[in-house]
């Protein structure tokens, strides 16, 4: 299978991605929610 | 204790978690489908396996940017002004923007396998490239400054124009590639679809979507988190600066 | 509401009549610029070829300038706010500011255009001189108002003068495209008919038509604060 680079490539770099930016923002909200008491965030 | 309980959950809750187990199985099942369970194309052979990643992605990326437009609007008509609306409209034009990006990526590399090239300059891959600058733009914007309404207001206005922009992007760039059209860079790059490929393309558009819902949410509690953060930031700048003073 | 248009542009021309930034510094800028693609292009066939894109590419680069210079004059001492606190109509403001921007535009394509004659071997005849005109006001007033719309939108914001292409770049798209090949058959490049350039006046059309008015709807929730 002489494509297998670029199909591989292309899935690693989709799901990569995704995970990152995903990874990305808990982390954020995380240390943004440092000085916010949970019972005034509006969801929980 | 409650610190503790703070940090594991931030911007989840049961539901998001829920989702987010059932969006990793579906990943999971739809690399398998997508690598090794469905058959090889006809025509294109193995390469028509980066469309269960492509074209899910591209799908999605567009509905971020209707879900943009539409929240914008929301947030410019009086009666649900809201900053809510806002923050759902960055949220998921930053999504969008990821989506974009991906399958740019994503179809440039499936473009060199069938096409033999990365890049063709037609109607559709042009606006796409328009689409995806204009958002980076969008995504600018918000970060100018200035209090939230300032921003929503200015935002909300860009993203309707980006509605109007577009298809107008499109227009002209189609008849402007319909007078130079070069020699057919594609062989044969038909796909025929048998129905096990059909479902995985359906299964790769319901697990991205799953994972849009998953992200919205995340994100769009996280911009609301710092927007807090924003208005509490100055009280308790001056505070400390109070009993700084205090001490001394 | 026209009161207000004429008396900002006015206010605007008069600011450039006395100061020559646009004059002395803009229409050189772009002048250079087509003297450097010719360096890049380096041959006389391929200049001649795309003598009409580098007009219209020179023109738009100059754009930027024009309007983060228009917008300069009303944030350096808070004009812009005076004036919406005053009461001004904001749709006034932004044509009074088109029509100032406009008038700047036709001066430079107008010495742009005598330079690709000069420098790149246009060749204008008389009927494509009537297309090459109409083709310029038509692209001007769009250019001109999507401008000012996106120049109001970034003024006064820190880090404007890099947010302004990346926003006002993918917009113009269709004005570089229909500019020029109307501009490609007004010159008779590749032996194109004059007439061939005049469908390609639609979509200019269409552009100057749109944002004209979107942006004198959209120009007053965009400033207002």
């Amino acid at each position: 299978m002489k494509d297998a680079g670029f199909i591989i490539a292309s899935y690693v770099v989709t799901f990569a991605s995704i995970g990152l930016f995903s990874f990305a923002v808990l982390r954020r909200s995380r240390s943004a929610a440092r000085d916010i008491r949970p019972e005034d965030r509006p969801w929980s | 204790m409650t610190t503790r309980v703070a940090r594991d959950r931030v911007t989840g809750t049961p539901f998001t978690r829920g989702l987010g187990i059932v969006t990793i199985a579906g990943i999971v099942w739809l690399v398998i489908f997508g690598l090794f369970v469905t058959p090889a194309d006809v025509n294109q052979g193995e390469t028509v396996r980066i469309m269960y990643a492509h074209v899910p992605g591209a799908w999605l990326a567009y509905l971020a940017f209707i879900v943009t437009a539409l929240s914008s609007a929301m947030y410019l008509w009086r009666r649900t002004r809201s900053l809510t609306w806002d923050r759902i409209a960055g949220a998921s034009a930053e999504i969008g923007v990821l989506f974009m990006g991906i399958s740019l990526v994503t179809g440039s590399l499936w473009g060199r396998l069938t096409w033999g090239t990365f890049w063709t300059w037609d109607a559709r891959l042009t606006t796409t490239a328009f689409l995806f600058v204009t958002y980076i733009g969008y995504l600018a914007v918000r970060n100018l400054g200035g209090t939230h309404h300032q921003r929503a207001r200015r935002s909300a206005v860009l993203a309707l124009l980006a509605v109007l922009e577009i298809p107008l992007v499109h227009f002209s760039v189609e008849i402007w590639n319909s007078l130079h059209q070069e020699a057919s860079v594609a062989g044969n790059t038909d796909v025929t679809m048998d129905g096990l490929m059909l479902f995985t393309l359906f299964l790769g558009v319901i697990v991205f979507t799953l994972m849009y819902v998953w992200m919205l949410l995340h994100r769009q509690r996280a911009l609301t988190l710092e927007d807090m953060l924003d208005d509490t930031g100055l009280d308790r700048a001056l505070a400390a600066r109070r009993t700084e003073a205090g001490v001394s | 509401m026209l009161r207000t248009a004429k008396t900002i542009a006015a206010k605007d021309l008069r600011i450039e009549l006395r100061s020559r930034v646009i004059a002395n510094q803009v229409i050189p800028f772009a002048a250079l610029v087509m003297i450097l693609f010719a360096f890049a292009l380096d041959s006389d066939a391929v200049l001649e070829r795309v003598a009409p894109g580098l007009v219209w590419l020179a023109t738009i680069f100059s754009v930027l300038f024009i309007v983060a210079r228009s917008f300069a004059l009303e944030t350096t001492d808070g004009a812009l706010e005076a004036l919406r606190a005053a009461g001004v109509d904001p749709m006034g403001i932004f044509l009074g500011k088109t029509l100032a921007l406009a008038t700047q535009l036709i001066a430079l394509e107008a010495v742009l255009v005598g330079a690709s004659v000069v420098l790149y071997r246009a060749d204008v005849s008389a009927s494509g001189g009537v297309l090459l005109v109409t083709t310029a006001i038509l692209a001007t007033v769009g250019l001109a108002s999507v401008g000012t719309l996106y120049g109001g939108l970034a003024a006064g914001a820190k880090g404007r003068e890099t947010l302004l292409p990346l926003l006002l770049l993918p917009v113009v798209a269709p004005v570089l495209i229909g500019a020029t090949r109307a501009t490609e058959s007004a010159f008779g490049t590749n032996g194109i008919d004059v007439s061939e350039g005049w469908p390609w006046l639609g979509l200019l059309a269409v552009f100057a038509v749109l944002f004209s008015v979107v942006g004198a709807v959209a120009f007053g929730p965009l400033v207002d604060d």
